[in-house]
């Protein structure tokens, strides 16, 4: 419809000048915001409906009244999520894998993408491309071996691997550290030479190259790396899953589905407050550092 | 320079084994590797170890103690189950990727319409669904379908539509299980056809605008070509995603009406971790092999020419 507005926009503004031309644009303009609006209610109408959900009591919800408006709004829902031992363990291990699995991921994928993008030696080209290879590799094709693998580890070795929150510390970064090690690459590759040439000509070496030019010059770069490796890590559903399975072993979005979901009894006020409080450290990364989240979206198409 | 300097370096000090050695530990490829070690290792161990043991594994017996061949793959042949599930994971992934390119090319096209100051609220408005975790925002979604708590029947039940069995009809079900991928992956194209719409040169629609084109014809001419590379990597990457979906499916309706929305995936969990016959169920993620190469080939082609381009 702006599609025709626009149309018979050019259409007019030929004949009658540039009076009418910019009327007719400010009609595309209100059919764009009409329609940006209908789209916004559609995109954020299950976020919106958690939050509602959140504030009533259980007795509210199963009452027959409008389910999207709230009557008795009350937060005890949050309280009661809040001061459960369960839902705040679930909480901490989500926590610690996520902030050790960056940790690891920029310790893994920083001096490798330093290495491909600046340090060429043999094999570095196709280890480039191999990399992004395995970002496409997805891990709904890995699951089930590294079940097997890790079950045998346990047979020959010992170490119990399953149902522990640590693996998913070697998990995660299968996930995360191919993609940023690709961006981090793109950003390196974007260094003009002359700026490490200088420092090798004052007499630094590739350590010093590394933590005093490359990521001081990439640091956009690197929070956006930093972002995707979290939000990777905190919303990951496949692995925990099949990793994990004691109450106390479990990240937020399995312990929210397995736990709170007790048999056929759906407490939907606590489910929709715990999921609302699983989205918020995502969300709360997103509306500080939006511009970052966006570089790093783009980056993994457009760069390279 | 310091290259030729290390060098000379090794050349004068060569014959000594332990300073050849240190001098090996200082040339450049030797550190360059070195620092790519730990990338290395865990790609081999942890994803391609684990892609080829896949293999191994769909070839034993349920108890993995026996070689069977191709004996899981002439089981699940003659499986109905099997079959639904290709053609599931098929409509599932095509219709999900095709609506949610058309919905993220419209909205970026709006978003765009707008004047740049307003831009910035509204596309950090529209990308939230990305943003939230997909088991997060399913959870939501399962909730909105709820059998007898539906908000969206309490609404149709306000202009008088009977009640939809969202996720307990078979056909109702599929249709969940796409919108719900649209609604989180539309998002993601958005942004991407964004950022390709304002790479697009204000010059050449000033261009075909003196020539006389109208909207149509610029955007078949200028904006669909300019941004052509981007729409098609954008599309393979989800098409991947997509096709290796599993929160989504397994959150909304585990698979169920009676098997009928299960993609390879999520059946595969069923059977390899729930059902434990893991060769069975390393078999069936096996199948997703084949799309996933094709689509990873065309985006390595992709990659291929713009690296030569820029060089």
């Amino acid at each position: 419809m702006t599609a025709a507005a626009i149309t018979t926009a050019d259409a007019s503004a030929r004949k009658r000048g540039y009076g009418s031309m910019s009327r007719d644009r400010r009609w595309a303009l209100r059919w764009s915001y009409f329609f940006l609006t209908i789209f916004a209610i559609f995109f954020l109408m299950p976020p919106v409906y958690m939050l509602i959900t959140s504030l009533k009591t259980s007795a509210e919800i199963s009452a027959a009244t409008n389910p999207w408006w709230v009557y008795h709004p009350t937060l005890g829902n949050y309280v009661e999520l809040l001061t459960s031992r369960q839902y705040l363990t679930f909480f901490r291990n989500s926590a610690l894998v996520s902030i050790f699995v960056v940790a690891i991921t920029m310790l893994i994928s920083v001096p490798a993408a330093f290495a491909l993008s600046r340090m060429r030696f043999w094999g570095s080209a196709t280890l480039a491309t191999g990399i992004f290879l395995t970002y496409l590799i997805p891990e709904t094709l890995l699951f089930i071996p590294l079940f097997k693998m890790f079950a045998l580890v346990n047979e020959y070795a010992g170490i119990q691997l399953i149902n522990r929150w640590w693996v998913l510390l070697l998990l995660y970064p299968t996930l995360t550290v191919p993609f940023c090690t690709w961006i981090m690459i793109g950003y390196f590759a974007s260094i003009p030479k002359e700026l490490d040439e200088a420092a090798l000509m004052d007499g630094a070496n590739y350590r010093q190259i590394l933590m005093r030019v490359f990521i001081p010059v990439a640091l956009p770069g690197l929070i956006a790396a930093t972002i995707f490796a979290f939000t990777v890590s905190w919303a990951q559903f496949l692995y925990p899953l099949a990793f994990t399975t004691s109450a106390d072993q479990l990240v937020l979005p399995v312990g929210i589905v397995t736990t709170l979901i007790k048999g056929d009894v759906f407490n939907w006020g606590q489910i929709m407050t715990g999921a609302l409080l699983g989205a918020a450290p995502p969300l709360i990364i997103y509306a500080f550092l939006m511009d970052y989240y966006i570089a790093g979206l783009t980056a993994g198409a457009t760069k390279g | 320079m310091v290259d030729a300097a290390v060098e000379a370096l090794s050349i004068a000090g060569g014959g000594r084994r332990r300073f050849a050695l240190r001098k090996a530990m200082r040339r450049k490829s030797t550190i360059a590797f070195l620092m790519t070690l730990p990338l290395i290792l865990l790609v081999a161990l942890l994803v391609l170890y684990p892609a080829l043991y896949s293999i191994h594994l769909a070839t034993l017996n349920k108890s993995m103690e026996r070689f069977v061949g191709f004996g899981n793959f002439l089981f699940l042949f003659k499986r109905e189950t099997f079959w639904m599930v290709v053609r599931q994971s098929c409509i599932f992934a095509i219709t999900a990727v095709i609506f949610k390119a058309l919905i993220g090319f419209i909205v970026a096209h709006f978003v765009h319409n707008i004047p740049s100051r307003g831009q910035r609220k509204w596309r950090g408005m529209l990308l939230v669904p990305w943003v939230i975790p997909p088991a997060m925002s399913c959870l939501a979604w399962l909730w909105l379908f709820d059998p007898s708590y539906s908000a969206f029947n309490w609404l149709l039940d306000q202009v008088n539509i009977g009640p939809v069995a969202w996720t307990g009809d078979a056909n109702w079900a599929r249709f969940c299980v796409i919108l719900v991928n649209v609604w989180i992956g539309a998002p993601f194209f958005m942004i991407m056809y964004l950022a390709a719409l304002k790479s697009v040169p204000e010059q050449l629609y000033e261009a075909a605008a003196i020539d006389g084109a109208n909207w149509w014809q610029r955007m078949w001419y200028v904006t669909l070509p300019m941004m052509r590379n981007i729409m098609a990597i954008t599309a393979l990457f989800s098409l991947i995603v997509t096709f290796a979906n599993f929160d989504i499916v397994r959150i909304l309706t585990a698979g169920g009406p009676i098997d009928r929305t299960h993609v390879f995936a999520t059946w595969a969990f069923w059977i390899g971790i729930q059902g434990n016959d893991i060769p069975l169920g390393a078999s069936v993620s096996l199948f997703m092999v084949p799309i996933l190469t094709a689509a990873a080939v065309f985006i390595l082609r992709d990659i291929h020419r713009r690296a030569s381009e820029m060089s």
